[in-house]
């Protein structure tokens, strides 16, 4: 924070244009040359808008009504197009949240990581092929002569997202403004571009401006970072002290928001498994063309689950580990090729009306999970349809009740999803879910979509209406944090295999296998201190 | 309840009109729609004759109050019969997928490639000119479209969770069908169905001026406009006022359908 700063942002305020709000208010920062620093916020907490301003990117309905940018001592605000277009990208790069829309899939990778440079060297053809193999090298693509004729859709999205980062540092920019790099991805590819990111930075001398939801990461990576809620910072100053110590309320609630390991449960688990999967196989059929046949894709190679009587079992892994298809598998969505799924000891074909009373499903996304045309009522009372000996009234009662419940109570009732928030959507599918009284509950990334906070009061929900019903549950999740918080045991999965399973405390303290550790690698340990600040410990691979 | 948008009143009042004038039409017209009159032949629109007559000398505001029952009758049985088995053959197929869709689509497709127009003089020429014989050939030219847009519909809408959730709570396929995919198709079929309604009026107009439409002498807007051709010169009215009316009908139907759409969709309410 001298005065020699690169980037000096004092007192911006930005504001809708046609109503006036003020969504980004009075906000002051300062990035040092090489240092990185963090803002961390919630959806709606401007942000992203905040940044957007940095670069002249603000859409076209907000107005900047306050405040200065300067950038080396340059008022950015009233540069001219001409000036800003040579800031962006040569002076100041971005690496945009989504590697699956950010690159243009109907370009090669070198012809668009050489776009840049012809806008913004001098550089001879030779001289740009050679940068450009040199970085794509350093930024870890195994052949990256194949990698210049190949296009965006021949990539996973860690490394398009490795891409996208080569085209931004080879400019080799003084500031490089990430907005959420790494939220679409899974939780170990996630560490593997970060820690890519520090390193290239670091050896570049550039310094980031990091924005993220995700406070324990920015926490890892930073020295000082910048909390935002509704437009205002309100806390800003060292990654230490404001975790140790954090001043302002909304910091708090956000640090007590992180998932926190809950106390080990006794559980009965000499009873029947209420649910068990065994040597279950999942295939997807090949395409079968005129003359070719393509083989059939496993998803699953011969899985077995058991879930006891009351026992939250937690299904982790990477994306493409096989754990959706398997919860699928289990809700009756997905037919398997071999193995048998019983349910309290029998073959669930055996009886499938027990079995979809009995066996409910939370979705991932609450926006797509919910008929837009029906009212939060008739959601709920829908789930009740089909239960026997509850007559009209009672099943109307039961819905009200279970609705209150899940904290929506009131007038709630009559709405439609499109006037909720993310997390009442999820907690209409909650009670949607629990309305039936089902024995057991398989929820696939129920909080992911949800911010940090929410994601926090959802958890705590599900939480309590288990410990009050007891339903067994599947809880899947990539997220390990939200695992360590709310399951008795934790099964890891790769490649549609299980690579270990053990109780929850076992897995994280001990991990056996290097896939486990990876994964644990990526999310810290929590403990809460007395002045509401946490210590994160970062278990490394080992 | 909300009110409607000024569209949408302008659109309704204007099918009000219609259907008023279509009703009144059945127990009285200002003459007799089929006497001749040799002394007032293509008499200019006037206080004897407001909008004016024909070479025969009948009085076209009768005509025309006569020919809009045949014409909303048959734009109404039209969209109805592509409504209900496009909806129903877009639902099954976008449901069904697999061969059932490859069988269904392809037969569709076919169809759509066949100009409208015509399938039905094709028909036509099989069943014979008379009123349902439109209604049944321009249904079944109208039906592929709407099967089309159903099905797109519905696929789009078979990935959504709720679909998923459906199923889980152990709803049956029938169930899921009409409680959760057939109420989120409504807005693309609202929509097309008012444009079809359009359509199926021109259509009955230009099948009668090409002869194959209802026989003369009963009066559709359709033959009148086509009568009018050959006096276009001397009797601009002959014309004209059929053709005001399927333009104003066209309006009012596109209009108050789009005000439909949006208030069937309870996403819309509170918007604006």
């Amino acid at each position: 924070m001298t005065g020699s700063s690169l980037l000096s942002v004092r007192d911006l305020s930005l504001a809708v244009a046609h109503n006036g709000n003020q969504v980004v208010k009075n906000v002051s920062f300062d990035v040092g040359a090489g240092e990185i620093v963090g803002i961390v916020g919630e959806s709606g907490s401007g942000k992203t808008l905040a940044t957007r301003a940095i670069i002249g990117l603000m859409p076209p309905a907000v107005r900047h009504v306050g405040g200065t940018i300067s950038y080396r001592g340059r008022d950015v605000l009233s540069l001219k197009d001409r000036d800003l277009r040579r800031l962006r990208g040569g002076e100041i790069g971005v690496v945009f949240q989504e590697p699956m829309t950010s690159l243009n899939p109907s370009m090669t990778i070198g012809r668009q990581l050489e776009e840049g440079l012809i806008l913004h060297t001098k550089k001879s053809a030779d001289e740009r092929r050679a940068d450009i193999l040199d970085m794509l090298k350093r930024v870890g693509l195994s052949e990256p002569e194949r990698a210049l004729a190949a296009y965006p859709h021949e990539f996973s999205g860690g490394m398009r997202q490795r891409i996208m980062l080569a085209s931004v540092m080879l400019l080799k920019p003084a500031l490089l403004i990430a907005d959420e790099p790494t939220t679409a991805l899974d939780a170990v590819v996630q560490r593997d571009v970060m820690e890519l990111m520090v390193e290239l930075t670091k050896a570049e001398g550039t310094a980031v401006l990091l924005i993220s939801h995700d406070l324990p990461m920015v926490a890892r990576y930073t020295n000082r970072f910048v909390v935002m809620e509704k437009g205002v910072i309100v806390e800003q100053g060292t990654t230490e002290d404001i975790l140790s110590a954090p001043e302002h309320p909304y910091t708090r609630k956000l640090l007590s928001s992180l998932p926190f390991r809950a106390a080990p449960r006794k559980l009965d688990m000499s009873r029947t498994p209420m649910v068990s999967a065994r040597n279950i196989v999942v295939e997807y059929p090949g395409r079968k063309g005129l003359f070719r046949k393509q083989a059939p894709k496993r998803a699953l190679h011969g899985v077995s689950v058991d879930i006891h009587v009351g026992e939250v079992v937690a299904l982790v892994g990477g994306s493409g580990s096989g754990k959706t298809t398997l919860g699928r598998t289990i809700a009756g969505l997905v037919q398997q090729a071999e193995g048998e799924i019983l349910f309290q000891g029998r073959e669930r074909s055996a009886d499938w009306r027990d079995y979809r009373l009995n066996c409910q499903m939370v979705f991932q996304d609450p926006y797509s999970s919910l008929d837009p045309r029906m009212t939060i009522q008739a959601l709920v009372e829908e789930a009740l349809r089909l239960v026997p000996d509850l007559d009209g009234a009672a099943k109307r009662k039961r819905a009200l009740e279970t609705l209150d419940e899940v904290g929506l109570g009131g007038d709630f009732a009559n709405r439609y999803p499109h006037e909720l928030s993310g997390g009442q959507r999820q907690r209409v599918a909650i009670a949607r879910a629990i309305a039936r009284r089902p024995k057991f509950l398989i929820a696939d990334e129920p909080v992911s979509a949800l911010d940090v906070t929410v994601r926090a009061q959802v958890l705590e929900l599900f939480s309590d209406l288990q410990k009050r019903y007891g339903f067994s549950c599947l809880f899947i999740s990539h997220d390990l944090g939200v695992v360590e918080q709310v399951a008795d045991r934790v099964i890891v999965m790769q490649d549609g295999r299980i690579v270990e399973q053990g109780d929850r405390d076992r897995i994280f303290d001990q991990p056996q296998e290097a896939y486990t550790r990876k994964l644990l690698s990526a999310i810290p340990a929590l403990d809460l201190n007395q002045t509401g600040g946490v210590t994160l410990k970062w278990r490394l691979e080992a | 309840m909300r009110k409607f948008t000024f569209n949408g009143v302008i659109g309704g009042g204007l099918i009000a009109a219609l259907v008023i004038t279509a009703l009144i039409g059945v127990f009285w017209t200002p003459y007799d729609p089929s006497a001749l009159g040799f002394t007032s032949r293509l008499a200019a629109p006037g206080a004897a004759h407001w909008l004016g007559t024909d070479e025969f000398g009948r009085d076209v505001a009768s005509r025309l109050m006569i020919g809009a029952r045949a014409s909303v009758w048959i734009g109404c049985l039209t969209v109805a019969f592509a409504v209900v088995c496009g909806t129903l053959i877009g639902l099954i197929s976008g449901y069904a997928r697999g061969w059932v869709d490859g069988v269904i689509m392809a037969v569709n497709n076919a169809l759509l490639a066949f100009p409208g127009i015509l399938l039905a003089l094709g028909l036509l020429a099989v069943f014979g000119a008379n009123q349902y014989g439109i209604i049944f050939a321009l249904g079944i030219a109208y039906t592929p479209s709407m099967a089309r847009v159903v099905r797109g519909a519905v696929l789009s809408l078979r990935e959504r969770e709720f679909i998923e959730a459906s199923r889980i709570m152990g709803n049956s396929e029938i169930y899921t069908m009409l409680r959760h995919i057939l109420p989120n198709c409504l807005a693309p079929i609202t929509v097309l169905a008012t444009s079809m309604f359009g359509w199926a009026i021109l259509s009955e107009s230009a099948l009668s001026f090409l002869g194959l439409g209802v026989p003369p002498p009963a009066p559709t807007w359709g033959n009148m406009l086509a009568a009018g051709r050959p006096f276009i010169e001397q009797a601009v009215w002959l014309g004209f006022f059929p053709g005001l009316c399927i333009a104003l009908t066209l309006l009012g139907i596109n209009l108050l359908g789009d005000a439909l759409r949006d208030k069937l969709d309870p996403r819309m309410r509170g918007l604006k």
